[in-house]
């Protein structure tokens, strides 16, 4: 067991720490306060490859690692949440998924123009009506008379990058399924929708808690026609990849809410040392350094898991017991530094003059998208109890 | 054609900087950085590499652990590096320092249209001699102070900063540019230039490397070929922040002479 980062790894993580630094952190208030999609970053991203970090050179990927990719989620989260979501969800949820399970065709098409930022990636499961329950579809995929095209109908809310992504993984309904005692269940597939297809489009913009910048929109899908060679994976293997991308994205977003939590102990470990009560900074106070001893602990003990699950996802090993643990903890962690750091700053922390409030409204979504902390649950004791 | 760019990794200064009893700075005891000025030139070469498609060669004298900053060049996107480092270069001030430079380029191989790189001046030392000084030993025109650099076959367009104004020389290849921080904003390394990093040749010139060369002499390099002695090195003391007043009415000017009054300077 090695607990050391490579060279690379280390270099890597440096050139993040500038760049997050440098251009991620002037932008994070404005991002919040004015709701506002931070397309200049992304292409700056871009162009530093970090829109396609651990794919291969061949699909137009950077040729890193999947830790690299997670550092990048977390150091930019460490100062911008939104930031970080961006690169998760572009990464995680719509590149990966056709890596894993696209034709040769798909991934030589898509793979090049998402990693190197021209397109940006969103994926659509959650309906209005299916949530945690996802099997509970309503959007239907049916082949024209001709068999050329797909037709799809229904709409999908909650979808994160969607007001400014180009390409959509979306799980449609097929058909129905009948098993060998009669049992009727829902026959779910994967497609690529393109922003331009005929009959699609993106509706309402979500006004929201946290994250406040990334785009959160609403698919609809009126008769859309998207070529038969569109399907992403088999016919009726939908839920397994959705399932399995979300896996994936689960270490994203627990290496968010990682990012948010170091981001917020931070900020704090600097505001202690200078805000001075009773004559002297708050830092000297007993309080101030066991309440950090312990954010810090516990946030230090999230990254293991993250780090873990990123490696075993690397390794191709299997991953989805160890995504929903770190994710768990890793968001957990954040919403209770986040809010414990608002109290280290007292009435100002409470403002938005300083950033901690920001990043506790920013930890909420950890514990929910990508699966709820109660999903999670079920994952882990679903695998422990067997 | 090809660029050649000189480096050096520095302490970096924006924190503490740390003293030796005996008056030198602790090197080991600071973070180091690449000096700003020749992150500059760096950028400078890669624009035109950009540009071109010419060859970017980095070359830095150090230490052993200046590989590192190396690779990070070779991350943003420079194609070879080379580190100049053996113990009996140790110590030497900026005329050993440019024989030896000077010597390392030559082995490098210096074309007729090859373009010489430097920063203006390190921030630890501060002379701005080691640029001037090597194309001195390289007998190639110089031109200091680069706020703007234009390539056109063997003909290099620049803009001095100076002082009091700017002034623009053109000269021919092969030819040395030492350049200023305000040139350009120097990119940052990419995810996929540094996963190739340690791929990139990198070569380390020693003493037996060099020793041939007619600029490599014990009386010329290192500390013994060293005319200069530093004395002492200290951290000035911290000037408290200034204030800043606007406007040119009465009240104004009665508020800067009660200030002045204070603190007895009238």
């Amino acid at each position: 067991m090695d607990f050391h980062l490579s060279k690379e790894q280390l270099m890597i993580q440096k050139m993040y720490r500038e760049f997050a630094e440098n251009e991620v952190k002037p932008l994070a208030q404005e991002v919040d306060e004015e709701e506002r999609f931070p397309e200049e970053t992304v292409k700056k991203m871009a162009k530093l490859g970090m829109m396609g970090i651990y794919f291969p050179k061949e699909y137009g990927g950077a040729g890193a690692d999947v830790l690299s990719y997670v550092m990048a989620v977390e150091e930019m989260s460490k100062v911008c949440g939104t930031t970080g979501v961006i690169i998760s969800a572009h990464t995680s949820l719509c590149a990966a998924p056709i890596f894993e399970n696209g034709t040769e065709e798909q991934k030589k098409y898509y793979l090049p123009k998402l990693c190197s930022g021209e397109w940006i990636g969103a994926f659509g499961l959650t309906e209005p009506g299916a949530g945690t329950d996802a099997q509970g579809q309503q959007t239907t995929a049916v082949l024209d008379e001709k068999g050329e095209n797909w037709i799809l109908n229904g709409s999908k809310i909650f979808i994160t990058n969607a007001g400014y992504a180009h390409v959509f993984i979306v799980m449609a309904i097929t058909g129905v399924r009948v098993d060998k005692k009669g049992r009727k269940s829902k026959e779910i597939s994967a497609f690529i929708v393109e922003r331009d297809d005929p009959g699609f489009s993106v509706g309402k913009h979500e006004k929201k808690m946290g994250i406040r910048g990334s785009s959160t929109c609403e698919l609809i899908f009126e008769d859309c026609v998207i070529p038969k060679d569109r399907m992403l994976g088999k016919q009726g293997k939908g839920f397994a990849l959705a399932m399995k991308t979300l896996d994936g994205g689960r270490i994203g977003i627990a290496a968010q809410a990682l990012g948010l939590a170091e981001g917020a102990i931070q900020e704090t470990i600097a505001y202690t040392k200078e805000r001075v009560q009773f004559g002297r900074p708050i830092a000297k106070q007993q309080n101030t350094q066991f309440e950090l001893a312990d954010m810090h602990a516990r946030t230090e003990a999230a990254k293991f898991l993250v780090y873990s699950a990123a490696m075993k996802k690397e390794n191709h090993e299997p991953y989805s017991v160890d995504a929903a643990m770190a994710k768990l903890v890793a968001a957990e962690t954040a919403s209770d530094v986040t809010r414990r750091c608002v109290q280290l700053f007292g009435g100002y922390g409470y403002t938005r003059e300083y950033p901690v409030e920001r990043m506790m409204r920013d930890a909420k979504i950890t514990e929910i998208y990508e699966g709820t902390s109660e999903v999670q649950r079920m994952v882990i004791s679903g695998a422990i109890m067997k | 054609m090809k660029l050649i760019v000189c480096v050096k990794q520095v302490p970096d200064t924006s924190g503490v900087v740390a003293v030796k009893e005996d008056g030198t700075m602790d090197r080991a005891a600071m973070d180091t950085i690449t000096n700003h000025d020749d992150l500059a030139a760096v950028e400078a070469a890669l624009q035109i590499k950009d540009a071109t498609g010419c060859k970017v060669v980095v070359i830095s004298m150090g230490p052993p652990p200046a590989e590192g900053m190396l690779r990070e060049l070779l991350a943003r996107g420079a194609d070879e590096a080379v580190l100049v480092s053996a113990r009996e270069f140790g110590g030497s001030d900026t005329y050993a320092t440019s024989q030896i430079l000077a010597a390392a380029i030559k082995k490098v191989g210096v074309e007729d249209d090859d373009v010489i790189l430097c920063g203006r001046q390190a921030i630890d030392g501060d002379t701005a001699q080691v640029g001037p000084q090597i194309a001195e030993k390289l007998h190639v025109p110089q031109i200091s102070y680069a706020a703007d650099i234009k390539v056109e076959g063997k003909s290099v367009t620049v803009k001095r900063l100076l002082e009091d104004g700017y002034m623009t020389l053109k000269v021919q290849t092969p030819c040395l540019i030492t350049c200023v921080k305000e040139l350009n904003n120097p990119r940052y390394m990419s995810v996929g230039g540094i996963m190739e990093c340690y791929q990139k040749p990198l070569e380390v010139y020693n003493y037996e490397t060099l020793k041939d060369d007619p600029l490599i002499d014990v009386d010329t390099i290192g500390l013994k070929g060293s005319p200069t002695n530093v004395y002492k090195s200290f951290s000035p003391p911290v000037k408290g922040a200034g204030m800043m007043m606007e406007g040119a009415d009465k009240a104004t000017v009665e508020q800067l002479v009660s200030i002045l009054n204070d603190k007895h300077i009238i």
